[in-house]
């Protein structure tokens, strides 16, 4: 069903694309169940450990605009994540060499009285402070559970004061209690840059090209990269203006580091202005980064540059490759990562060498919103060998228990606060925080190289778990980590 | 009406899921949606000195994650399915059940789930912390309250010179596990035995021994006054209530009187821990009279931006031992209405009579526009967090990170309270100047 960008919300993940947070079972068994025709439903847990919400994923990529501001319309808690997305602001700009300035946000500070007659006064201060304050491009209205509940009328608060605030005022609907899946928030975030901000193209760039990422840090190898075969990435959403996402619609084509962020914001301006979205599987490691370069190079009419360029990376990247495998043989690894990464990475540590004994996925999307199943995950069910496979909403309990059973010599994770975990338990624990971890050849071939430097020291790792005890009761290591999942039988 | 907030300086309510945390062996269960845990830690821990997950915190935390169905229905069965589960899963000697907004605005029956468990036999408590009802150092005595009202037990004979510590709030304070380490030491110093509840030590147990203690004391300007009274009521235990954080000779040397006081130790035996601690101070002290006078390297006048713990603390050190001049003071935290006028008078009774402006709130830009105000002859000292730093760098000023949040240092067990933390204290701000040009 195509991207609706006359309504004001985009509907959950859920509701859109029959996203899930529980499944164990195996990786074909999931890719069968959720292939075409076919329908999935979602395990519920009876016990959970804390998740994490759309708002943060929506606020994440918003506060990161240079000049729009932020209103979190909210009880001060739910801009805890605000301290977070500002030190990863700090450290893009100190690396773009910007100055340093804080993220512009504003958090309404609702109180009780606001909860029984309503927060729209406090919303109001909080638009008008930020426009005052700021002098912003554009300003982003982030909801929450409690003005959810509530049910502030955002809308009409924001029309009251059209005259007063001459900039686009635009809600983002990311209540965290809408979703378990917390990409939805991308998505919120992404709805309201296309319903609020994008224009329709003046004129078509025929060089430009719409870099989906989170913190850029990859911007001089991808400029390189594009270079060759003449195009100019733009890095969005965070670092960019309110005047570069307001003409992503004249772009050439648009692509992604990680599909989970950039699906619904390629597919809507493939749909809406006609720039191509490169569905290819994520660039990471060399199949990854072949398919999505020759993805972007048959979109722009460029594939005889796309291999000579690929023939180039390969050749200063194969005997590298060739160590790497040799120094990871018989090495064993479990990962845990969000859908995309978790994804890519099993194509990733199969090119290194690494055997996986089970991906965890933070949630899964049966399919994207152009229509068809993510196909990272399609090409990673083809290979001959099947492996345990598990959707959660980073459910540490599942893991630990997991990762104890298994013993693997390495853990590969993506998020905040899960690394550790196996750490503690003595495992080597690789964090992929950087999106651009393993991107490309030689990107593969630098994580590579960190996993050998990981490996070659586990001092810090194995003494840390000689001493600390980790929270789970001796009972709980005896049961099936997804003991307290409930799903149709697999 | 609070008005709205830039630059978050703590957090809501459910931030008090911090505090149980930080008792060893208790385990938090959050009723709440599924994003509230993961922002309260990456706030207060994380993105506050890195301070951890810890035994059981981050997302190890169990948590309802309430959606739709919560919100509409009701989320007490989902409630009692996850404490069920938790009592099963989690290694723990206390569990608290804390709730955020949803379970707050939508009204499910807490008490009621708790209440069942604790006829069962668990160590289960409940408090009601949704964020609306006020920020985390509202949460922190709610949470006491609970504690009091559901879990301590009256303990019979008090145990002589055995003292509950009750000071800043775990993770809000990055510094709070080297601030309470150095204070229990103090108290050790002049023979007291304390009890310190948070960080490495006896965790629940310690928590057990509360209604046993000779007296608390309360190392607070506001914050845990009710926890006291409330101790006092229910156990009949006195309380100390000292109003500073002691940073330097001047004030601990008061505070260490104040107690000894209290505590009815011989005079002679405070004046003998303070004569040895003073000694071995000065003769660093001494060695630091040689830069502030032999330099140029000194700072214009300082500004605090903390909660009134170290807004107050920092500023009587910085007045009455290092001999700086105070141009304004932001207190960030809420402070009720019937406390202002005690910390408005500690803010007005500083050595050689001096007096320091006070602002109250926590808008960080509220802050900004008051300091772009005003003049600064030489280049300002400012001790706020890493918010201010920006402000600083305009005012051409020297920042140090000493509050919420400190996302520019990782900070383990480092404190400023204290004669050793006062000398840490001078070390940084001298640091910071001296590392400004070189
Ligand atoms: S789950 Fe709801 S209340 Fe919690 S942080 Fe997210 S938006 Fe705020
Ligand atoms: S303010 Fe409410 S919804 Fe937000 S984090 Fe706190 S308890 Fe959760």
């Amino acid at each position: 069903m195509a991207i609706n960008l006359d309504i004001t919300e985009a509907p959950t993940r859920e509701t859109r694309l029959g996203s899930i947070t529980g499944y164990s079972g195996t990786l074909k068994d999931l890719v069968a169940r959720t292939g075409c025709g076919a329908s999935i439903k979602n395990g519920d847990r009876t016990f959970s450990q804390a998740s994490s919400c759309s708002s943060g994923c929506a606020q994440t990529l918003l506060a990161g605009i240079v000049d729009a501001a932020v209103v979190n319309h909210a009880p001060i808690g739910c801009a805890g994540d605000t301290v977070y997305h500002n030190i990863a602001n700090q450290y893009g700009r100190f690396y773009r060499e910007w100055g340093n300035k804080n993220i512009q946000l504003v958090n309404t500070n609702m109180e009780e009285q606001d909860t029984v007659f309503g927060g729209t006064e406090k919303l109001r201060e909080g638009i008008r402070e930020a426009f005052r304050r700021f002098a912003p491009k554009a300003i982003f209205v982030t909801t929450s559970c409690a003005s959810g509940i509530i049910g502030d009328d955002i809308k009409g608060v924001i029309s009251e004061l059209t005259d007063e605030v001459p900039v686009p005022v635009i809600q983002v609907s990311c209540e965290g209690f809408r979703s378990k899946v917390w990409a939805s928030g991308f998505d919120a975030a992404f709805h309201a840059i296309l319903t609020g901000i994008v224009k329709p193209p003046v004129r078509k760039r025929p060089e430009l090209v719409n870099m989906v990422n989170f913190r850029g840090s990859a911007r001089a190898y991808i400029a390189r990269l594009f270079g060759e075969l003449g195009l100019v990435p733009r890095f969005v959403v965070p670092f960019a203006t309110v005047e570069e996402l307001a003409t992503v619609s004249e772009a050439a084509v648009t692509a992604t580091v990680c599909t989970t962020l950039g699906s619904y914001f390629g597919t809507a301006l493939e749909e809406n202005y006609g720039v191509p979205y490169v569905k290819a599987i994520p660039p990471h490691g060399v199949a990854g980064i072949e398919a999505w370069l020759r993805g972007i190079g048959a979109a722009v009419g460029k594939e005889s540059e796309v291999e000579a360029l690929i023939d180039k990376e390969r050749a200063a990247t194969d005997a590298d490759l060739a160590e790497l495998r040799r120094r990871f043989k018989g090495k064993r690894a479990v990962l845990g990562m969000g859908p995309s990464y978790a994804q890519s990475y099993l194509g990733v540590l199969e090119e290194l060498g690494i055997e996986v004994l089970h991906a965890a996925s933070w949630h899964y999307d049966p399919r994207y919103d152009y229509g068809e199943q993510p196909p990272a995950i399609v090409r990673a069910a083809s290979r001959e060998n099947d492996i345990t496979f598990s959707v959660g909403d980073q459910q540490l309990y599942e893991i630990t228990n997991t990762l104890s059973r298994l013993k693997p010599d390495l853990y590969f994770s993506r998020h905040p606060g899960s690394s550790v975990w196996a750490a503690k338990l003595g495992i080597t624990a690789v964090p992929v925080i950087d999106e651009y971890t393993a991107f490309g050849h030689r990107g593969l071939v630098n994580f590579g190289w960190r996993i050998v430097d990981a490996l070659t020291n586990r001092n810090f790792v194995t003494k840390l778990a000689d001493r600390v005890k980790l929270p789970y009761s001796g009972w709980w290591y005896g049961q099936d980590p997804y003991a307290f999942l409930d799903q149709e039988a697999v | 009406m609070a008005g709205v907030i830039e630059q978050i300086r703590n957090v809501c309510a459910l931030g008090a899921l911090q505090s149980v945390v930080a008792i060893e062996r208790a385990i938090p269960i959050i009723h709440a949606g599924p994003g509230c845990g993961q922002k309260l830690w990456s706030g207060l821990s994380n993105g506050n000195g890195f301070q951890g997950a810890g035994y059981v915190g981050g997302h190890s935390v169990p948590c309802t994650n309430a959606t739709e169905q919560e919100v509409v229905f009701g989320g007490e069965e989902k409630l009692r399915e996850t404490v069920a589960n938790t009592l099963k899963v989690m290694d723990g000697d206390l569990f608290v059940i804390l709730t955020g907004c949803t379970s707050d605005i939508v009204g499910d029956d807490v008490g009621e789930v708790a209440r069942s468990f604790r006829s069962s036999g668990a160590p289960v408590v409940y408090v009601e912390t949704g964020g609306f009802k006020g920020d985390n150092y509202f949460g922190h005595e709610l949470l006491w309250d609970a504690l009091i009202d559901q879990f301590l037990e009256p303990a019979g004979k008090a145990e002589p010179g055995l003292v509950n510590l009750f000071s800043v709030l775990p993770y809000q304070d990055p510094y709070w596990t080297g601030t309470l380490h150095t204070i229990a030491g103090l108290l050790r110093s002049i023979g007291l035995i304390p009890n310190v509840i948070y960080g490495p030590g006896e965790g629940v147990a310690s928590l057990r021994k509360v209604p046993k203690a000779q007296f608390n004391l309360l190392l607070s300007p506001w914050v845990g006054l009710k926890t006291v009274q409330r101790l006092e009521e229910k156990f009949g235990t006195p309380y100390l209530h000292y109003p500073t954080l002691p940073i330097g000779a001047t004030e601990t040397g008061k505070f260490l009187r104040a107690v000894g006081v209290q505590a009815g130790i011989p005079s002679e035996t405070v004046e003998e821990a303070i004569r040895r601690e003073e000694a071995r101070y000065y003769y660093y002290v001494e060695r630091s009279a040689d830069l502030l006078f032999e330099t140029r390297f000194l700072p214009g006048h300082f500004v605090t931006v903390a909660d009134s713990f170290y807004a107050l603390g920092l500023t009587k050190f910085l007045i009455n031992d290092l001999g700086l001049i105070p141009e304004v003071q932001f207190v960030t935290e809420a402070v009720p209405e019937q406390y202002r006028p005690l910390i408005d008078a500690e803010f007005a009774r500083f050595d050689e009579g001096l007096v320091s402006p006070v602002h109250y709130g926590a808008d960080g830009g509220t802050v900004r526009d008051e300091l772009a105000r005003r003049t600064f002859r030489e280049r300002p000292l400012i001790l706020g967090s890493s918010w201010d730093r920006v402000t600083a760098r305009k005012l051409n000023g020297y920042p140090l990170s000493v509050a919420m949040p400190v996302s520019d240092r990782l900070v383990l067990s480092r404190t400023y309270a204290g004669y050793e933390g006062a000398l840490r204290l001078t070390e940084d701000i001298y640091s910071v100047i001296l590392s400004s040009f070189q």
